[in-house]
This record gives C-alpha cells, structure tokens and sequence, in this order.
C-alpha cells in the first residue's frame, strides 16, 4: 500500500514537472491588422543551413502605423525559426533567424499575426534551399554565367547585362525560361547562341565545362526560377 | 526407490487444474514463439514497403510492382566497411516511382556517385544495418553517430575529396578558415593522405615591436582585437586588465632594442601650412588609391562598411597604432622589418613617403586606447606577463623572444570527427552530439569549464557552420579509406625564382599576388607561362607603367617605380624562364597573318563568335566588359600565344573565364590575323 502511495506521489511530481518545463505560450500585448514583410525573403541557401540574412516583418495596426507587442508566429514545413514566435518590438518588427529543411527547392515561410476581434492575417514569404547539384549549379554560374546574365554590379565584378543587346535572360525570369525546356537549355549552353538561331553574344560551353555542369546549371536555374518553375508531365504526390 | 513396492497408480487422465496450467503455459509459448515473426510481420519496413507499393499499383502499370521484390535491401561495400539497410524503407531512392513523395519515399536528389558504390552512411551517417527508424537515425548508448544534419552534409564529400571542389562551399569554406584563421598553428590537422594542413595567415613576428606600437595599443589590441580591425583573425583571449598591463609589459620588453626609433624624424605633414593640407591630402589619398593599397587593406567608410581587401590588416586606426618613424621605414622597405612580409616593395621618394606616412597617421581613433595610464612595467608585471605568453600559446602563432614556440600545443584534430563522446566533456545544456559539441567549441570555446586555454574567435553563423563540417571531415572512415579513393589536394610548391631577378621577384612579392609554378597568391594572373605570351617592348613598357587591361576591374597592378635596370632584369627572366612548351614557328605558319585573314577573322569576331560582347577591339563599338580590352592586343601578346589560346584556353591558364569554343584551325588563325593587326596606343581612346 505504501510503495503505491509513492508510486503515485512520485508520477504526481513527474507529471507537474514535465508542465512547468513546457514553454508558455507568449501571450500578445497588443493587437495588429495587417502583418507586412520588411526584408528576408527570395533567399537562397543550402539545404539544411541557414539564411544569410534573418526574415523580418512588421505588423501595422488598423491606421497603419506599428504596433508593439503584437505576437507573431512563424511557421513553415521542415523549416526552423529562432524564434518562431515574438511579440513585435519598439518599431513594430519581429527578426527571426531561418533555416531551411533537408530538401531542395521552393520552402514557404507564413508569418501571422491574431487581429483583435479574433483571426489572423497572414504573410507568406518564399525562400529556396539548393541541394549539391543545385550548389555546383550556383558556383558555375557565379564563376561564368552571372557576368551577363546578372544586371546587378559589385565591387569585384562590373555586370556586362547593359553592354548586351539583345539583353541575356536573367536566370530568375521563369516567365521566360520555365517554357524553355531542360534539352533546349541544355543544348543552348552547350552549342551557344549562333548555333540554335539566337544571339552569338552566348557563347558555346562544350568544350569548357563538363555535361554534369551543364546539368547543374540548367538546375539552379530552374530552381531560382520566379515564378517557381514546374516540371513537365503528371503530378504525383503524397 | 523406496516407492517400487507402491507405485502410485497411473491415472488415466489429468486433473483439470493440471489441465489448466498446461493450456496456460502452452498459451503463453505460443504468444512467446509469435513475438519474433509479428514483430518482423508489424515492423516500420514492412509498412513503408507496403505503403510503397500500394502507391506503385495506383499510379503506373504493373511493371514497378512486379518487380519489387520484398524484404531487406541491404547495400554491402567490404571495402568500405558499409553494411546499410537503408533503402529497406527509402524504397525509391532510384526514382524508380516518379512524383515527389514525403520521406521515406522520396527520390534521392543527383550527386556525382553511384549511391550502389558507396552507400548511405558514407555521407549520411546513422547506424547502416539498423532496420528501425528509431535506431537507424538517431543515437543510442550503443551507437554514437546519429544522422548528420543537413548543413555539416559536405562533410561527407571532404572524406575522400581532400583538396578544392566545386559544389562543396561548406567544405571548402571551412578548409580555408582553419588555414587562414589560425587553427593549425596549435591543432595538427592531418589529412588521410598524411597531407598536414599549413596555416595561411601570416601573424607579425612580435621580436620587434616596440620599434612598432606603443605598450598602451598592444594592451587595447589583446584585450579586443576586433575593437581595433573588424576582421581581425586575432582571437580574443578573454584577458582581464592586469593580464592584458602585464602580457604588453613583457611584450615590449623583449622587444629587441630599437635601431632607428631614437632617431624620430618629425612629420612633415606638421609643417604643412593650412592651405596645403587640403591639397596634400587630396595627393596623399590619390597615391593612395593609384599604389592600390586597397586590394590588400581595407578602411572603413563613412557608411561603416569595410572597403577593401583582406590580405594586410584593416587600416583605418591604423593611425593610433603606429610608431611614425617605424611606418616611415616599413613604407620605404617592408622587408627590411619582417622578412615574409606579403606586402612589396614600393620604391617611393620622399615626396611620396611623407605624403602617404601624414595619410596613414591622420586615420587615429584615440578612443580604442585605454583612457587610464597603464602601471608602470615592473619587473614582476613582466615575470607574470612572460608567464601568460608561455601559458596561452602565443609563441604558437607569434616570434617571440624568450619564448619557444610550444609543440603539440592543442589537441590534434586528425580524427576529430569521430571522437567518442565519451571523451567529450559537454557544455551544460548542449545536445550531447559530436557536430552540436564542435560547433558549440568553435562558437564559445570557454563555455566548456573553467580553465580551458582556446580563445574565443569572431566568426559568422556560416562560417561556423563551414569549420564545422571541415573538421566532420576528419573521421575515422575517412582515415580507414582505401588510399585508391582518396583524391589529394593539389600541392602547392615552394617555388622561388633564382638569381637577381629571383631577389628582386622577392622584393616586389610578385608572388602575394602572381601565382608561377604552383607557388603564390590568386589576385593576379597566373604568369607560369608569361614569357611565351607577351612581346618584350609590350612587357617592359607595362612593368615601367602597369595601366590597366581590364577597365572595369578595381584591382590592379600598382606601379612599383622600377628604374630601367630592374625593368630589363625582370623582362628578360620573364622571357626567358616562363615560357610553355611547344610554342615554336611550327606551330603557326605566320605568313598566312595576311590581310584576307584579318578580314576573315574580323567577321568572325564579330558576327559568329560575337566576341564583342566581352571583349573591346574598338572604343568606339565595342563595350564588353568581361575580358581585357584587345585594343592594342597586337602589341601585347605573340601571334603563337594568340592562336593557341583561342583554341584552348584553359590548358594555358587553368581556371579561366574564357571559354573554349571549339575553333577550327583556320578560324583560329583568321582570328588571330585580325587581332595582331590591333595596334593602338597603349591606353588610348578611353
């Protein structure tokens, strides 16, 4: 009788311990109407690692001014937030730090906000995260593609974009490239321009970079495709 | 025995409560003897399977179906010690069902091997032949190595991949901050192919220092160094007051005594009467940018952004630090100082020394030294400074006096990424597994226990991250690798030109910049096969006045002020040491360079190669950016350099940008016919 009476003490203490160790859930000070994105999103990253920059967006009141205090929560499938909920600070914003899950591709951020008189108003961000064919891709384009077919100068590298005319397709313009097929990409970077009756400002890569490198071009490529790019044929999915 | 005479009688059948037990304990063995097959019957694999091919028999023909045989799917690599039993639930690892599925049945995305040559643990870890999820990805007290999480997965490659790889940022990240940040001055890391990684930073010796720096700025820099240069790879070695007033107390006592500072010349920048300071610092900034400072040091702007490059240290306090006179005689001759010095030789007039000496010191931030006197240096202050030198390794990086360089400082990190956790001593609060233990090390090294001599290093998310999954790469397996897989770094020679063009090469330090038969840096091109490619007048007259071939380029060579003499040394070594094999008459038949040609190759440049949108032949047309402008390329380079080049690039510079289009032989010379005929003034039209 008595090894009970401890039995069931100890599962007693057990089980208010194991409360007290769950986090509170934070509750809002205040209350927003409308949850705006101020920076973060269109990142891209390895699998599995973190963004460069943190995701950060302000929730504005029904006037549209900041509010303070306002909970924000983030969610997003594989995707981890630090934190994944806050309440907004002195200038309305919440910062969280983001990192990707373990698969390629497009990951959807959804940031919400409650309004007062219940329900919510939410903001979806996009982020991509690159696998190893997508990072060979990445480092081939910033080593050869990235001089034409990116209008954005930097210190180390002057962009070529405005010399070209016709102007070359920037690797972000799915609407543009996302008709174009993978063979038709492919045989485009290999043969170049002249060859398939476009411009001969693109040259043929054949003989400089590997098939795999090709391949992985024509990957990244589609993976930072806005809007995201859809393969061809029947979808399946579970 | 003694019952032979009464036997008890045979009954003819049981009682019912014997009947009772037998049937309970037959129940409870058939219950026992079931447990093995329903366990095998109900198991995770089994479901996953099944799951699969239901899935398989919606969507495609039979065919899948069929021809899925059932059971474990076990992957054994004797060579490789692999034993996985993972596709028994990612069953589609192939993409043999096409769609995008949720784990377990997602396809595995491309990489370059053959997932049947090396198996899933090799780059995944995890326990191979476990065949539940539980055990299979995660730790047990039997099994150490849970699945690797996604960011360290590089690592995985680094274990037979020992040099640079395209696709592996992480990886090669990582490689180069244990280089560069210092590590393996104190760790040894050895790489599977007995490869030692070598440190490529280059930490000032301190045996002159007073000649250099005041006591008052040492005691600021070892107390933050961060404080002084943002990116300063100096880590913070948690020093409170006293021991940072007695490391400087000791530091500039054994300082060898100085041989010029007593003689302290007064700057000239003083003197300077009020309407000459602006017109003298507009000069000073102007040589400043013109000796291309900036492609080694960076300076803060008044945004706060660091602008510049990371070879030499950031220079914009450069001002408190130094000692006038020290910086006088550093800017006429950096070698004389420091021997291994990366920066060259600049041979400035006075003029110039003065104008860049009254530059540099005007960049003072007074608030990084310390507001307080220092306590004067006593005999014990320097007893117990010398004392901290020798306990904190600072001998391990740094020439000091009096101190020996310490071996075996710091464990060694040989096999750091397969460290039993046993061995592991956990910060509290830490996920008790090896990559959160690494990384937890890396990001604050004195969290683990009192005592503990690592300093703490100033280190980006990613850049963890990067260390993190280089040091992963130095596990076990990869040590146990079969020599045959392993794939070595490229060794870097200690090449060093001979004679006095080698001296005066040494002087320069063509090689922080210029990389020549494996040896040197990579700001610059390669110039292993230099002599074969340029014209000697085209050669001399740039290394008199190096203008630059690429207009958009912010780095460039800077102008050395080398009298003829030098000039001729350096043209006639180059010429004549770094020329590339088979680069004879033979090769072009130069006669053939005709005007028709030229005609021909100018079509070509323009309409089939386009060769316009990188490059400039004209001012006037052209606008391309990428490649050096060919203006006066018929100046510059040799017709056999020329003809060669455009039909393979890049087996004559490795790495380059220009691609190899693939010319036939007469494309090749046409185009060389109309490029040798651009002949304009060096410089000209821009």
């Amino acid at each position: 009788m008595k090894r009970l009476q401890i039995t069931i003490i100890a599962m007693a203490v057990l089980i208010a311990g194991c409360k007290q160790s769950a986090t509170p859930a934070l509750q809002p000070a205040k209350y927003g109407a409308k949850i705006a994105e101020v920076g973060g999103s269109k990142q891209v990253a390895q699998v599995g690692s973190g963004l460069a920059q943190p995701v950060v967006v302000q929730v504005n009141g029904a006037d549209g001014n900041p509010v303070v205090g306002a909970l924000v929560a983030f969610h997003g499938e594989g995707v981890q937030f630090n934190p994944a909920q806050a309440l907004t600070d002195a200038s309305g914003q919440v910062t969280a730090a983001v990192q990707l899950g373990f698969n390629a591709g497009d990951y959807q951020i959804v940031a919400e906000t409650p309004k007062s008189g219940g329900g919510s108003d939410s903001l979806t961000l996009h982020e991509t995260a690159l696998g190893y064919e997508q990072t060979l891709g990445q480092a081939v384009n910033a080593k050869y593609c990235i001089r034409c077919h990116d209008n954005e100068s930097t210190p180390e590298r002057v962009s070529n974009f405005d010399n070209l005319s016709p102007a070359p397709h920037l690797f972000t313009d799915g609407a543009t490239l996302n008709r174009v097929s993978d063979a038709d990409l492919t045989s485009l970077i290999a043969h170049g321009g002249a060859a398939l009756g476009k411009s001969p400002q693109m040259p043929a890569y054949s003989s400089t970079l590997k098939p795999a490198e090709i391949k992985a071009v024509v990957a990244y490529m589609r993976t930072v495709a806005d809007p995201p790019y859809q393969a061809p044929g029947v979808k399946y999915g579970k | 025995m003694s019952d032979e005479k009464n036997p008890v009688p045979l009954r003819s059948r049981p009682l019912l409560r014997e009947l009772m037990i037998f049937g309970v304990v037959s129940f409870v063995l058939l219950i026992s003897l079931a447990i093995a097959p329903s366990k095998n019957y109900f198991s995770d694999w089994r479901h996953h399977q099944n799951t699969f091919l239901k899935m398989a028999s919606q969507r495609q023909n039979g065919t899948l179906v069929r021809s899925f045989q059932g059971g474990i799917h076990q992957t054994w690599i004797p060579k490789l010690g692999v034993v996985d039993r993972c596709e028994t639930c990612h069953v589609n690892m192939t993409g043999a069902l096409e769609g995008s599925y949720s784990q377990p049945y997602r396809k595995h995305p491309p990489i370059p091997h053959n997932l049947d040559e090396f198996g899933c643990t090799v780059c995944h870890r995890g326990q191979g032949v476990a065949t539940s999820v539980e055990e299979a990805h995660y730790a047990s007290e039997s099994w150490e190595q849970p699945l690797l999480p996604a960011r360290y997965l590089e690592s995985g490659c680094g274990q037979c991949h020992l040099g640079e790889m395209e696709g592996t940022p992480r990886l090669k990240e990582g490689r180069q901050l244990l280089a560069n940040m210092g590590c393996v001055h104190c760790h040894n890391v050895t790489q599977p192919d007995g490869n030692i990684l070598k440190p490529t930073d280059d930490p000032p010796p301190l045996t002159r220092i007073a000649e250099k720096t005041t006591r008052e700025w040492v005691y600021a820099w070892i107390k933050n160094p961060q404080a002084y240069a943002a990116q300063a790879t100096m880590p913070n070695f948690g020093l409170s007051d006293q021991d940072a007033a007695d490391v400087s107390a000791f530091l500039i006592s054994q300082s060898n005594p100085s041989t010029t500072s007593a003689a302290k010349t007064s700057m000239p920048a003083d003197k300077a009467d009020a309407s000459g300071v602006d017109k003298k610092a507009t000069e000073a900034a102007t040589l400043y940018g013109a000796s291309f400072c900036s492609s080694c040091h960076a300076v803060q702007n008044a945004a706060g952004n660091l602008v510049g490059g990371t070879v030499g240290p950031e220079l914009t306090r450069v001002g408190t630090k130094v000692n006038p006179a020290w910086l006088q005689r550093w800017l006429s001759n950096p070698p004389e100082y420091d021997p291994v010095t990366r920066m060259p030789h600049y041979r400035f007039d006075g003029k110039q020394l003065a104008l860049l000496q009254g530059f540099l010191l005007a960049k003072k931030d007074d608030d990084f030294l310390p507001k307080a006197p220092l306590p004067a240096a006593s005999g014990e202050s320097i007893a117990r400074g010398k004392k901290l030198v020798t306990e904190d390794g600072c001998a391990a990086c740094h020439q000091i006096n009096g101190v020996k360089a310490p071996q075996n400082f710091a464990p060694s990190l040989a096999r750091v990424g397969s460290r039993a956790l046993a061995q592991v001593v956990f910060a509290p609060g830490m996920k008790h597994t090896l990559p959160d233990y690494l990384a937890g090390k890396i990001r604050d090294p004195r969290s683990f226990g009192p005592g503990l001599k690592m300093p703490k290093f100033t280190l980006t998310d990613q850049q963890m991250d990067s260390l993190t999954t280089a040091l992963l790469a130095q596990s076990d397996r990869a040590a146990g690798m079969p020599q045959e897989m392993i794939i070595s770094a490229a060794r870097t020679t200690d090449y060093h030109a001979g004679g006095d063009a080698g001296r005066l090469m040494e002087d320069l330090k063509c090689l922080s910049c210029h990389t020549i038969n494996g040896n040197g840096g990579d700001m610059a091109p390669e110039l292993t096969r230099e002599g074969s490619s340029v014209q000697r007048a085209w050669l001399e007259e740039f290394l008199k006045n190096p203008n630059t071939l690429r207009p958009a380029l912010i780095r460039r060579m800077p102008k050395f002020n080398l009298t003829p003499a030098e000039t001729k040394i350096l043209s006639d070594y180059i010429l004549g040491a770094y020329q590339a094999p088979g680069f004879d008459s033979a090769t072009l038949d130069q006669s053939k360079l005709n005007a028709d040609a030229a005609s021909r190759g100018k079509q070509l440049f323009y309409s089939k190669y386009g060769c316009q949108s990188c490059h400039i032949a004209d001012y006037k047309n052209d606008k391309g950016y990428v490649g050096p402008a060919l203006t006066s390329v018929g100046r510059r380079l040799t017709p056999v350099w020329t003809y060669k080049w455009l039909k393979d690039p890049a087996t004559l510079r490795p790495g380059t940008l220009m691609p190899n289009f693939g010319l036939k032989d007469d494309e090749a010379r046409d185009l060389t016919a109309f490029l040798m005929t651009l002949k304009a003034a060096q410089g000209g039209g821009k």
